[in-house]
């Protein structure tokens, strides 16, 4: 019996291993790819494998080929790192991850004791979603590179936005009940009191994550606070749901959100999110850039999902320049590079800044509209570009002491 | 204030009947068969796909028809072929297999359908408002949803208390051997009974998918308060999930309405906690999901038997 | 409720006590020898340790549900809980021999497990009483209440818990034992082998004592047991403390083994794996959870590499084994193994190895379909490279070898019982 085991254990490993021809370098998704959350990481993994085609078409990573390969988490923390152990045992030296703090504050732990106890094996983590700000803070990590703004950095562009239109006068603000849900309503307080001492904050809700069915009466608590915006961190779930029962109560009050386009959102919202929803991202659906429009009716053709993630392709992008300025893929090399290199996108120009290894970037405010010239998720709906928040508004000092290693 | 008291208590009388109309079919195959079905918000989610599905042919209310029937037929071939065949081994075997009855139906909606959520919405013209009330629009949908569940519990009285059919069901439940010796076929009874269920929570997720959501992680969520319900409410009793289901919705709903903290409500008791500390700064707001199970584990401490229930599970 | 897929254990007359050691000496080389096939292989490590405490979770487990009859939906909270205050422990060693003083300092942290296993007898202890009043289906909504609300308060209240992220420790502080320096996967294998062969064994143990035999008493016949002077309330209460504890073992390796915890361990989702886990192995066999948990794991964290449709396979598969086999994977094992102790397994070989032959073509029918389809609506999956062959969803090859494989392992299957049939 457990002569079986061993052989489907050893058949198994083999065919990590053996995966891995001698001139490529591998890039490991540590992400949910099966059950209730597979919807986000599917479209990364699709993603990622539709770029690593276009860098391996200019040259690849230092002269390497980029191999994508995706491993499933179900975003749980422990399995995250047993998969993080298959991928190091298959050779790979550079991970990215991005659904979930618990899975990211894992990963940082596990790559930060992984690459002492185990010199000359090196591994990096490349954050491309995960926004707890602690992490290019405290609890900033060398091997950590994040490509995301983090939670605060979106405020501080959206609390720029807000004091700017004087229309404001109360703010709501509604969350899911864990730390990243306090660290937003928190971050929104301190920087609207500091920006627009009048705006008055008429609420502060917290609910519960992904628990909530009917938010009708969290909507009839804003209509009757006479709330003139709504401020949400709200993913999945949780922002369609509220915004979907915002339409259905003909609550008109903006609703400015970190993930209103995220995937399903626009499918399921349709005319009810029409210039009610808002979003703060590092890109929005005009796709004014051609180059960047053509690639987003191919990716969609090929793969079915949007080109969502242009921070993945600023991933990779600033990955191939590191790499090929340091002429190497060894981590130890590529992440020395990667410390304040600049890369000029098609938004502007980016900065990883080296004191925390976080990405500098210009933010968009867009909103939801109808008849768009390029679609999301194969209906006419998606996110117009209604304001550019420059780099320099969008920065905020970090508190990292970056440990370096000799 | 007015405008929040009504508002709340529209919302949570329809959170409410659409849980009555979820928690009735279990009910009715819980007391009679004694299974706790755990694939039923399985059915209640194949419900919503089969009405997004066949919607896009046939429209909104021949749907409302069809979905049902479909996943009651469906619903009577687990019974037939699943669920008799394990009956032997006990209730934890039949317990066990709607478990894992459930993870297969996830996964395959998930296959067929997608990972992400699709745009099942009402018809237009549903979504124009009924009544507006303080600024406040209430959709005729709603309405509609109001209408039906309180039309669906008509009818399930009526056919309970005042048909042939009904007379058996409510003689097997607690009479089921004697059903038996008198000739009736007791396990095509069942097999009515488990497909009738599940057609009952299709029709929930018919009303349900537009109203919330219809994606795939809509029975995982749904699924314990179900639990909830039957067991507050009492086993076997209808009557008890109808008052289960409301309180529930109402509890939920005004839980949120009421801007306080568990300082608050503990002080005015006359306790002594620190609004600011990490207990008393917990809002009711934020208890406000939690609420069912908090409820479920006191009765079952205190109350065993539920609110109208004769037996205790 | 009738009792069949949880049936007693088959017990031999009184054997002696050399021939008892056997399975243990057996189990013992098991865990010495493993290192040797897989050295310098981590993910080997890295799973086997992961197996390792499944293996006493779903152990832990079976002691309320196979031996105790108590369905439970919350066994995660013990876990989770024991789990947190391992770390918490480990954290005050962490600081205790920075500071180079105070009790921490000089507790290693190979003992974690132990404080987890305290700390889930603790929670088990405060929490339990009001829960055993009945078995059955009140009990297993009473523990999905209680594993909802706990798994809430994982994330209201952060310092305990630390928020969504968790709290993480370090395993390599504190005072060295047996010059294990607990650095990489390998080194925590013989830890995670140590504690979970002293945990299987404790628990074997207890099934030998009085209160192990009256969990049986209360799971078959709680009246009968009542009429004897023994209140079931409270023999369900001591099967939950101890169970708790050994959940909290549980946790306590987990700790130790991850460096980090977060609230999702304590919700529903690692209950129903513990459910799965020792119903795949089979509820009524010692045994059964340990091949359970070994099967369950290797499928969780292998089969998503070659197929999006793993969950829906450990779903078929868990359908199927409730459906066709009750007694689960161990219940097979065990009757193979009463059979060839009776002499019986001449005789009955050939209709289990033609039964074998039959489910073995259904299954791989049923791959092979399940792959097809996900091919026709996802694009390709790489299950189906693995038999060597490129089906293609578009044409007629695929489908049809699916419909011969089915039919005949139908066939077979059919043939399998009239043999059976006409040796009884």
């Amino acid at each position: 019996m457990l002569k079986s085991f061993f052989t489907l254990i050893a058949a198994s490993l083999l065919l990590v291993q053996t995966a891995g021809a001698a001139e490529t370098v591998k890039l490991a998704l540590i992400d949910p790819l099966t059950g209730p959350m597979a919807g986000a990481g599917q479209p990364a993994l699709e993603h990622l494998k539709f770029e690593a085609k276009r860098i391996n078409a200019n040259g690849g990573i230092a002269g390497k080929q980029l191999e994508i390969v995706g491993l499933d988490n179900k975003v749980n923390p422990q399995e995250s790192l047993v998969q993080l152990q298959k991928a190091i045992d298959g050779g790979i030296q550079y991970v990215t991850q991005g659904n979930g703090s618990s899975v990211a504050s894992a990963l940082i732990g596990a790559v930060e004791k992984h690459n002492q106890r185990n010199p000359g094996k090196e591994v990096m983590y490349l954050n491309y979603a995960a926004v707890d700000p602690s992490f290019t803070n405290e609890r900033c990590s060398y091997w950590h590179f994040r490509f995301d703004a983090n939670a605060d950095m979106k405020m501080n562009a959206l609390t720029s936005y807000i004091a700017e239109n004087k229309d404001i006068k109360k703010v709501y603000l509604i969350n899911q009940d864990y730390s990243f849900g306090h660290a937003v309503s928190e971050a929104a307080r301190e920087m609207l009191k500091e920006k627009r001492p009048d705006i008055e904050i008429v609420g502060n809700d917290f609910h519960p994550l992904a628990k909530v069915k009917d938010f009708t009466p969290y909507i009839s608590k804003i209509q009757s606070s006479g709330a003139d915006a709504v401020i949400s961190g709200n993913w999945g779930q949780d922002i369609t749901l509220l915004v979907k029962a915002a339409a259905e109560f003909g609550l008109d009050a903006p609703f400015y959100t970190y993930y209103g386009a995220s995937s399903g959102v626009v499918t399921q919202l349709g005319d009810k999110g029409v210039d009610r929803i808002y979003q703060i991202n590092e890109y929005y659906g005009d796709f004014e850039d051609e180059e960047m429009a053509k690639r987003q009716v191919n990716m969609y053709k090929e793969t079915g999902w949007d080109f969502y993630y242009l921070r993945l392709s600023t991933l990779l992008d600033m990955f191939k320049k590191a790499a090929d300025k340091a002429g190497s893929t060894d981590p130890v090399a590529v992440a020395k590079a990667m410390e304040g290199l600049s890369l000029e996108t098609t938004t502007g120009e980016v900065v990883m800044r080296a004191e925390d290894h976080q990405i500098q970037l210009p933010m968009f405010i867009s909103v939801m509209q109808d008849d768009m010239e390029y679609g999301a998720e194969g209906t006419d709906y998606n996110f117009h570009k209604v304001a550019r928040i420059d780099r320099d508004d969008v920065t905020l000092p970090t508190t990292c002491r970056m440990r370096r290693p000799k | 204030m007015l405008e929040l008291v009504i508002f709340s208590t529209l919302n949570g009388v329809l959170y409410g009947l659409l849980l009555f109309m979820l928690s009735s079919g279990l009910t009715l195959i819980f007391s009679m068969m004694g299974v706790l079905n755990f694939a039923h918000a399985s059915f209640y989610m194949l419900g919503a796909y089969f009405a997004y599905t066949l919607g896009m042919y046939t429209g909104f209310w021949p749907a409302l028809i069809l979905a049902p029937l479909l996943v009651g037929a469906l619903g009577s071939l687990v019974e037939r072929f699943g669920l008799r065949r394990v009956h032997a081994n006990g209730h934890v075997a039949e317990l066990l297999f709607t478990f894992g009855l459930a993870y297969v139906i996830d996964e395959l909606v998930q296959m067929v359908w997608g990972t992400v959520a699709v745009a099942y919405r009402e018809p237009s013209y549903m979504r124009e408002p009924l009544f507006t009330l303080f600024g406040t629009d209430y959709s005729i949908f709603r309405g509609v949803v109001i209408l039906i569940s309180i039309l669906m519990f008509i009818a399930l009285w009526y056919l309970l208390k005042k048909t042939r059919v009904g007379m058996m069901i409510r003689a097997a439940l607690t009479h089921g051997e004697m059903v038996g010796h008198l000739g009736h076929n007791v396990p095509r009874l069942f097999m009515g009974v488990f497909g009738f269920g599940c057609a009952l929570a299709a029709l929930a997720g018919v009303i349900g998918g537009p109203l919330l959501a219809t994606e795939p992680g809509m029975a995982a969520t749904l699924g314990p308060i179900v639990f909830v319900v039957v067991v507050v409410g009492g086993m076997g009793s209808l009557q008890g999930a109808f008052y289960a289901s409301l309180l529930i919705g109402l509890l939920q709903t005004f839980f949120v309405a009421i801007d306080a903290s568990l300082a608050d409500v503990f002080n005015a008791l006359g306790a002594n906690l620190d609004p600011y500390g990490e207990v008393g700064r917990i809002s009711l707001a934020t208890l406000a999901p939690m609420t069912p199970f908090i409820l479920l584990v006191l009765i079952l401490i205190f109350r065993p038997r539920g609110l109208m229930g004769e037996l205790e599970p | 409720m009738s009792q069949d897929i949880i049936a007693p254990m088959q017990r031999t007359k009184s054997r002696t006590s050399l021939r008892g050691l056997v399975p243990w000496v057996v189990f013992a080389a098991v865990l010495l020898l493993l290192p040797v096939f897989f050295q310098g292989n981590s993910t080997a490590f890295t799973l086997l340790n992961v197996i390792g405490i499944n293996i006493v979770f779903a152990l832990s487990y079976n002691m309320l549900l196979g031996q105790g009859g108590m369905l439970s939906f919350g066994h995660a909270v013990f876990f989770g809980l024991g789990s947190y205050a391992a770390m918490h422990a480990m954290i005050a060693i962490d600081e205790a021999s920075y500071a180079g003083e105070g009790f921490w300092a000089h507790v290693p942290v190979l003992g974690m497990p132990l404080v987890g296993m305290i700390a889930g007898g603790l929670v088990a202890l405060v929490l339990g009483w009001p829960f055993c009043r009945r078995a059955g289906t009140a009990f297993a909504m009473i523990t999905l209440g209680l594993g909802e609300m706990v798994a809430a308060a994982g994330q209201m209240f952060p310092s305990l818990f630390g928020g969504e992220a968790g709290i993480y420790g370090n395993r390599m502080v504190g005072p060295q034992w047996f010059g294990l320096e607990l650095a990489q996967s390998s080194d925590v294998y013989w830890f995670i082998a140590f504690w979970t062969f002293a945990g299987v064994f404790a628990m074997w143990a207890f099934t030998r004592t009085p209160l192990g035999r009256m969990s049986n008493a209360v799971r078959d016949n709680p009246d009968r047991l009542q009429f004897i002077g023994y209140p079931p309330r409270n023999v369900r209460f001591m099967i939950f403390i101890a169970a708790g504890s050994f959940g909290g073992l549980a946790g306590g390796m987990a700790a130790v083994n991850y460096e980090i915890i977060t609230p999702e361990a304590l919700g529903l989702i690692p209950s129903g794996l513990a459910l799965l886990m020792a119903a795949v192995g089979g509820l009524g066999v010692f045994y059964g959870p340990i091949v359970g948990a070994v099967v369950v794991t290797l499928m969780n964290s292998m089969l998503s590499d070659y197929t999006d449709a793993s969950i829906l396979y450990v779903g078929l598969v868990f359908l199927a084994i409730v459906m066709f086999a009750p007694r689960g994977l161990g219940g097979g094992i065990e009757q193979v193994r009463v059979a060839w102790r009776d002499g019986d397994l001449g005789r009955r070989l050939p209709g289990w190895l033609s039964g074998a032959l039959a489910v073995g073509l259904i299954i791989v029918g049923l791959v092979v379909l399940i792959e097809l389809a996900f091919q026709a609506t996802h694009g390709s999956d790489e299950f189906a490279h693995v038999f060597g062959v490129d089906f293609d969803a578009a044409g007629p090859w695929g489908w049809l070898t699916v419909v011969v494989l089915l039919v005949a392992g139908g066939l077979i299957k059919r043939a399998t019982n009239k043999l059976r049939e006409d040796q009884a």
